[in-house]
């Protein structure tokens, strides 16, 4: 596993979960559900996503660690 | 023998597009299918029938831009007799008010596969579908996009961008929201709400679950608005007719911001049915068929009152403008830690402004202080919610 194919699958994953998001408004170290404008339900789906991909289950107490792209990649890199 | 008729699927809706059948002539239909699709200005919708039959005949061909009150189809009940050849006295000619526009400048030559976003936003833009070739998958709002960002820049190109599919939403808004301003004569009451011990309990109750099985808080706040207004109904229902009519259904009509602009506030229908659990899997699949354009159209009209929640953009307070003919909208803000008081100790709490906007021809003030009290004492008791 590698912290690339982590990134590929979060992005692909948003993008399917809020379709009027672009790839280009992505920001690595933006947090995601303020940068995108996502609701509760919205980042809750993508980590459930998540979760059916890569068999991790992040605890509530740790949304603080998921919550840019590119500390949701180290996030699962350490666990998948 | 009957005719359905185009809905009004809002207040402010004077026609739609229907985009496509999904029965045929002869089909069975059952109340509550879902037998076509209708492009309106808040998107696709799909739409149900309310009778039992049989189709007997469309009345509409697909791309067709419909009034309101317009005949679609003809069911006919069950055990009804299939109708004679000679059915020209029930063909209803249409009249002024249902006056039929047929769509100009799609191009029919050939069917094009083309999703019902890309073809609005074709018109929108003023690209010729048939331009556009993607080796048999059907034309998707990527590719319609794609072929009009050449020409964007031109003034002309930027105005007809401003008068689509956007402004359509913000029309029908504005409608809506000026009707309310000008008739409803509106009250407003606010009160903070200790949200620690309801978050306590969920953080406790989602800690034992997976992901996938969480409750969200705004779930929770749904389900206890929902349960006060079992306790205090004359908040629940319609103004009509200069009448306060109650509804024992809830259909809370969920608030859901786009992001591309505009506002959406689809139904939750029969939410006093719902535990905590069905609710937030009800609500989740409402905000996704919201996003996808897969609204059905009791969704769109039954609402019996409006929940809006701008927790998410920060917000404190939400005083809101009643969808007529509502009765009021509750309002949802941002749950933040906050200096609080509890006997003679000073502490820090989560703390929530929950806000009511009420139409005083129906209710006071009483009324609508009642079932902030009970909101706020159901959420004290967070397991009452489930």
């Amino acid at each position: 596993m590698t912290i690339d194919k982590i990134k590929k699958a979060i992005i692909k994953n948003i993008l399917e979960i809020a379709p009027e998001v672009g790839e280009d408004e992505i920001e690595p170290n933006e947090n995601i559900q303020r940068s995108l404008e996502l609701d509760s339900f919205d980042f809750l789906k993508i980590l459930t996503a998540m979760n059916e991909e890569f068999r991790v289950e992040v605890p509530e107490k740790d949304y603080s660690q998921v919550d840019t792209l590119e500390k949701m990649a180290e996030y699962f890199l350490r666990r998948a | 023998m009957k005719e359905f008729l185009m809905p009004s699927l809002g207040a402010d809706m004077e026609s739609a597009v229907l985009m496509e059948w999904l029965v045929k002539e002869g089909d069975s239909v059952s109340k509550g299918q879902v037998i076509a699709e209708v492009e309106t200005s808040k998107g696709v919708i799909e739409i149900e029938v309310f009778d039992e039959g049989v189709i007997e005949k469309l009345l509409v061909e697909p791309e067709t831009e419909c009034a309101v009150g317009m005949p679609l189809a003809i069911i006919r009940a069950k055990g009804e007799e299939e109708a004679k050849k000679d059915i020209s006295k029930e063909e209803p000619t249409p009249t002024k008010a249902v006056a039929e526009v047929k769509k100009e400048e799609t191009p029919r030559e050939e069917r094009l596969k083309v999703s019902p976003a890309a073809r609005k936003r074709a018109q929108e833009l003023g690209v010729d579908l048939t331009t556009l070739t993607t080796r048999d998958a059907a034309i998707r709002l990527r590719e319609v996009e794609a072929a009009a960002t050449p020409t964007m820049e031109t003034p002309k190109k930027t105005k007809e961008l401003k008068t689509g599919k956007k402004d359509g939403m913000r029309q029908a808004i504005a409608t809506a929201m000026s009707r309310s301003n000008a008739e409803i004569p509106h009250y407003y009451l606010s009160s903070a709400i200790n949200m620690t011990p309801a978050l306590t309990y969920l953080e406790e109750l989602n800690e034992t679950r997976s992901v996938k099985e969480r409750i969200l808080p705004v779930a929770m706040l749904v389900r206890a608005v929902v349960l006060a207004l079992e306790e205090v109904p004359e908040l629940n229902g319609f103004w009509l007719d200069n009448e306060h009519v109650m509804s024992q259904e809830i259909h809370p009509g969920i608030a859901i911001a786009l992001r591309q602009g505009g506002l959406i506030t689809p139904a939750l229908l029969n939410a006093q049915e719902m535990n905590l659990d069905s609710l937030m899997l009800s609500m989740s699949d409402l905000i996704s068929r919201t996003r996808a354009n897969k609204l059905r159209s009791s969704e769109m009209t039954k609402q019996t009152i409006t929940i809006t929640n701008l927790g998410d953009l920060g917000v404190d307070s939400v005083f809101g403008v009643i969808y007529p003919p509502q009765l009021a909208v509750v309002g949802l803000g941002t749950i933040r830690d906050e200096p609080w008081a509890e006997g003679d100790a000073l502490c820090v709490r989560k703390v929530m402004r929950a806000t009511l906007a009420g139409d005083h021809r129906a209710t006071d003030g009483r009324v609508g202080a009642k079932f902030l009290e009970r909101l706020n004492k159901l959420l004290q008791n967070p397991k009452e919610l489930l």
